[in-house]
């Protein structure tokens, strides 16, 4: 699968990545064409989205956007690996191409901080409005409260 | 998607300046399952948009599995969705045991596959009856909750626990089947299996619970795809595939079970009433798959040998499994030491409420209610 | 009553001097005083003790059984429970309407005893009027619940309040219209008059009198179940969907009101039905003896209304909801379209049908209804069978 993308994506767009389960690992910029031709190319047919995960890695001074792909049609299934910079992560949303990914996205913003260019609608999901940080983050440092609310159990009194 | 701002707008129709209700069907409601909020924007009685607001059961459970380590978490995985605990062990166990390489013992993965097929009832039975209970008919509650009182019973004798049972671990199961209850679990399966059909008598085919099923919010299987939905939905729209069957794990291979699909029997085609239907039949199959286990159940160990420091190689791995509420999605990602680096869980209450806000306008609030019975959402799996 | 007052007047030596009408006045006063507090009121709360017990045992639970034998003082214990809660009343509420609410629901429902015959001659008031008097004065009930739903200044309670008006009203007209054919074959609007129009035995009932009046039977009583907000049409208190709908921001004795309204009108309902339809406190002439005959008649009388409760309990333990539209549908296109062929049929079979023809149909037809409730008490004693046999082996332990 990851030849019928090279030829289709050249000029390293996507890489293979052996480090763990096999990857493919795509170029940020084109995620959204990747995505899209994955979704319609009638060998790959990748009509689900089963899986969008954020991975934070500051040793590699990167977020990692892991796409877990599954084929109804075909049976098969493809991961897809993005890297964005730490600092300010940006990078464009595949809503568009699988609608499920609107509250994945929402997720990934919530917890990890990665900004989603295009989303229709990114605020955040599971924590409340007003949260400031972004917890999944391994540097993540626990507010000292929330709204008058210590974050510190002091004592059970 | 409008903001959840609460602002009443003045909608001008037919040349009268009707005003949009902004209705708040809070965390706290009877038939919410779980603590959800819906922002719904009515007119009169139809809905133009129900905004869900989650958030208000997130545990930050995916940090706290960086903090306690790989056995650790294992209790933290029942609480992921307390009503079916263990499909959510035996997914942890699966993506540790894949990172690992790790094979668990026959008679472990037989264990395993029991305690997950009882809790798929049991999961089953709170599910149609709630839906039951929100729908009005408030007697298919008690009489399903009086079946699954057997249920627990039998996880009691078990693992020693009713709800939160944290009965796997990596490598196998905690402990082995006490003596005498493989006959007590087959009693129940020949009480069980004709109670489904005087269910059916009682509720599922009546007449104004159809008529409150049928044509409402009908997901086609293409959407259901788009969204991601999983388990009874998917299966409730057509779409015939169960992780079980077509992506088999454990020894699921060696079972005889079918997949049942919503059929429109009643009304369209992934309709409320297919959705609680495929659930009433995964029960069914589920006795079956049961036999079969209690059955063939051969000797040996229960767990295999595990380190007490877990240390997976470094890598990542990609779990599914088929839990009560559709394909749990496990990814974990480990860096060599005994705390894992990330774990993902995508749980398919988590899609399934992100498919209510496409399908509410033009519903009433009364179906708002039925359709999120029908999607069974629980409120730990979309928060964790 | 005009009887029993003329006797009082005349026997007792110091009423000789007051005037008739002023003795009259005071005698019903104390008579209705009586009938509420002394029948409908225990009988409310009697009914809610009973309706938890049934539903429980349907449900296959218990249901109160602490507070008195077989928890029979648990409605009560409740109703005192009530009494000292502390009375909340929203802020943003309107404080009159919302205190008035209540109250007139409940006079909507008691108002209506004033003309419900209890036997011969135990009656308040027997009005010329009286069933046009019950169900006009049962219509007070939709001005409390719309002053209930929209004084609690809650979006919640509006819908409720918005709801259970529209259910009501538009429900009045399959239940009046049910109500036609027995007026056309009666000629009378008094209810003591169409009792004595009937006779003691079921043949005699308008419910058996021809097809019409039977199917208009079925109409009136679906009818009034859900003027009385019963499920299948609770939607105004569906408490899945809205907590407690017009009644959410109600706490206290204001609460328990509207319930007790609630279960005192499936009393109406059932004594209504009886009297239309069932032969009221008809009784087989097996004495003469005044107070032997009054006490026959009140217990058919209550036995055959409180029947009709039992059924409601029943349905409501039994059947889910119906969603508005539905309930709309159903009221509108199917209900009233029967009514009014009812009204029609009666009055062609009044006029067309030679009296011994429509005396056979009305035998065949209560011999036919014998049949299926024999049929149905032989199906109940087969399943409470089977049930005993397996609740046998039923309950194991994991620790025994």
């Amino acid at each position: 699968m990851h030849d019928t993308l090279a030829t289709r994506f050249p000029g390293g767009v996507v890489t293979l990545d052996t480090a763990s389960e096999p990857a493919v690992r795509v170029r940020p910029a084109d995620i959204v064409a990747v995505a899209t031709f994955c979704k319609t190319d009638p060998a790959l047919r990748f009509e689900c989205l089963s899986n969008q995960s954020g991975v934070d890695y500051p040793k590699r001074d990167e977020i990692e956007v892991v796409y877990h792909l599954f084929s109804y049609a075909l049976r098969q299934a493809l991961v897809l690996k993005v890297g964005v910079a730490r600092d300010h992560p940006r990078l464009a949303t595949v809503s568009a191409v699988w609608r499920t990914a609107i509250w994945q996205e929402r997720e990934i913003f919530d917890l990890l901080g990665v900004d989603f260019v295009g989303h229709p609608d990114l605020r955040r999901v599971l924590l409340p409005e007003d949260w400031v940080g972004h917890p999944l983050r391994k540097d993540y440092v626990e507010p000292e409260s929330y709204h008058g609310i210590s974050t510190k159990r002091e004592s059970m009194l | 998607m409008s903001s959840i701002g609460g602002v009443e707008v003045d909608v001008v129709r037919d040349g009268i300046a009707a005003e949009e209700m902004t209705l708040n069907m809070g965390p706290q409601h009877p038939s919410t399952h779980g603590v959800l909020r819906f922002v719904v924007k009515a007119d009169g009685e139809v809905m133009r948009e129900a905004i869900p607001d989650v958030g208000y059961l997130h545990r930050s459970i995916e940090k706290i599995a960086e903090k306690v380590g790989y056995h650790g978490f294992m209790p933290y995985t029942d609480r992921i969705d307390y009503v079916a605990a263990m499909p959510c062990n035996q997914g942890w166990a699966m993506v540790c045991e894949k990172l690992a390489g790790i094979e668990v013992p026959r008679r472990g993965e037989y264990c395993r596959v029991i305690a997950v097929e009882l809790n798929r009832i049991s999961s089953h039975l709170i599910a149609v009856g709630t839906m039951g209970m929100d729908i009005g008919a408030f007697t298919p509650f008690t009489h399903a909750l009086r079946e699954r009182e057997h249920i627990n019973n039998l996880m009691e004798e078990l693992c020693g626990a009713r709800l939160t049972f944290s009965y796997m671990r990596i490598g196998g199961v905690a402990y082995d089947l006490p003596p005498g209850w493989v006959a007590k679990a087959k009693h129940f399966l020949d009480r069980f299996e004709p109670l489904i059909e005087e269910y059916n008598d009682l509720i599922s085919f009546n007449k104004i619970y159809v008529e409150r099923l049928i044509h409402v919010a009908v997901i086609s299987a293409a959407d259901a795809i788009d969204y991601n939905l999983v388990g009874p939905n998917l299966r409730g729209s057509g779409v015939k595939f169960d992780v079980r069957k077509d992506l088999p794990y454990s020894i699921y291979p060696e079972l005889q079970f079918d997949v049942p699909i919503g059929t429109g029997e009643r009304g369209t085609l992934g309709d409320c009433f297919d959705r609680y239907m495929v659930r009433i039949r995964e029960m069914q199959e589920s006795i079956k798959i049961l036999r079969q286990c209690l059955d063939g159940i051969p000797e040996g160990p229960v767990l295999g040998k595990v380190p007490r420091k877990f240390k997976p190689p470094v890598g990542d791995a990609y779990v599914r499994i088929e839990a009560a509420r559709g394909d749990m999605g496990w990814y974990c990602v480990s860096d060599g030491t005994d705390y894992p680096y990330r774990v993902r869980v995508r749980t398919g209450s988590f899609a399934a409420m992100s498919i209510v806000d496409h399908l509410s306008p033009g519903l009433m609030i009364a179906d708002l209610i039925a359709v999120i019975a029908s999607l069974d959402v629980v409120a730990p799996e979309v928060d964790r | 009553m005009k009887e029993l007052v003329l006797q009082l007047t005349d026997v007792a030596g110091p009423f000789r001097f007051v005037p008739y009408e002023l003795v009259a006045a005071v005698a019903m006063l104390l008579f209705g005083a009586v009938v509420v507090f002394g029948f409908v009121l225990p009988v409310a709360g009697i009914t809610s003790w009973l309706e938890r017990r049934v539903w429980a045992r349907i449900q296959s639970r218990i249901g109160p059984n602490r507070v008195g034998p077989q928890g029979f003082l648990q409605w009560l214990a409740d109703g005192l429970k009530n009494l000292l809660k502390e009375d909340i009343i929203p802020s943003a509420a309107d404080r009159w309407l919302f205190s008035l609410a209540p109250y007139l629901v409940v006079i909507g429902f008691i108002a209506t005893f004033a003309v419900i015959p209890f036997s011969d001659v135990l009656v308040i008031a027997d009005l010329n009027i009286g069933i046009l008097y019950v169900t006009a004065v049962t219509g007070l009930v939709v001005v409390g619940v719309l002053m209930a739903g929209w004084s609690s200044n809650n979006k919640w309670s509006l819908l409720g309040g918005i709801r259970s008006a529209a259910q009501i009203v538009s429900y009045e007209i399959p239940a009046g219209l049910s109500i036609f054919p027995i007026v056309l074959l009666t000629g009378t609007l008094s209810l003591q008059e169409i009792i004595r129009a009937q006779g003691w035995a079921p043949w005699n009932w308008f419910i058996f009198h021809d097809p019409f009046t039977f199917t208009a039977f079925f109409v009136f009583f679906v009818a009034a179940l859900a003027e009385g907000n019963r499920t299948p049409f609770d939607l105004p208190e569906a408490e899945s969907e809205l907590v407690a709908g017009f009644c959410t921001e109600y706490s206290g004795m204001r609460y328990l009101l509207f319930f007790l309204a609630e279960w005192g009108n499936l009393y109406v309902i059932g004594a209504i039905v009886t009297t239309l339809f069932l032969g009221g406190w008809q009784v087989p002439p097996v004495t003469t003896q005044p107070v032997v005959l009054a006490v026959l008649q009140l217990g058919t009388f209550f036995l055959k209304a409180y029947f009709f409760v039992f059924i409601a309990m029943w349905i409501r333990a039994t059947l889910p909801r119906v969603r508005v539209d539905q309930l709309m549908t159903l009221c509108w296109k199917y209900m009233v379209p029967i009514a009014l062929v009812n009204v029609v049929g009666t009055a062609l079979w009044m006029v067309l049908v030679p009296e011994a023809v429509g005396q056979a149909v009305a035998i065949a037809m209560t011999i036919g209804a014998v049949a299926v409730v024999v049929f149905f008490f032989k199906r109940v004693r087969f399943h409470l069978r089977r049930a005993k046999l397996s609740a046998a082996d039923y309950y194991y332990s994991p620790i025994i």
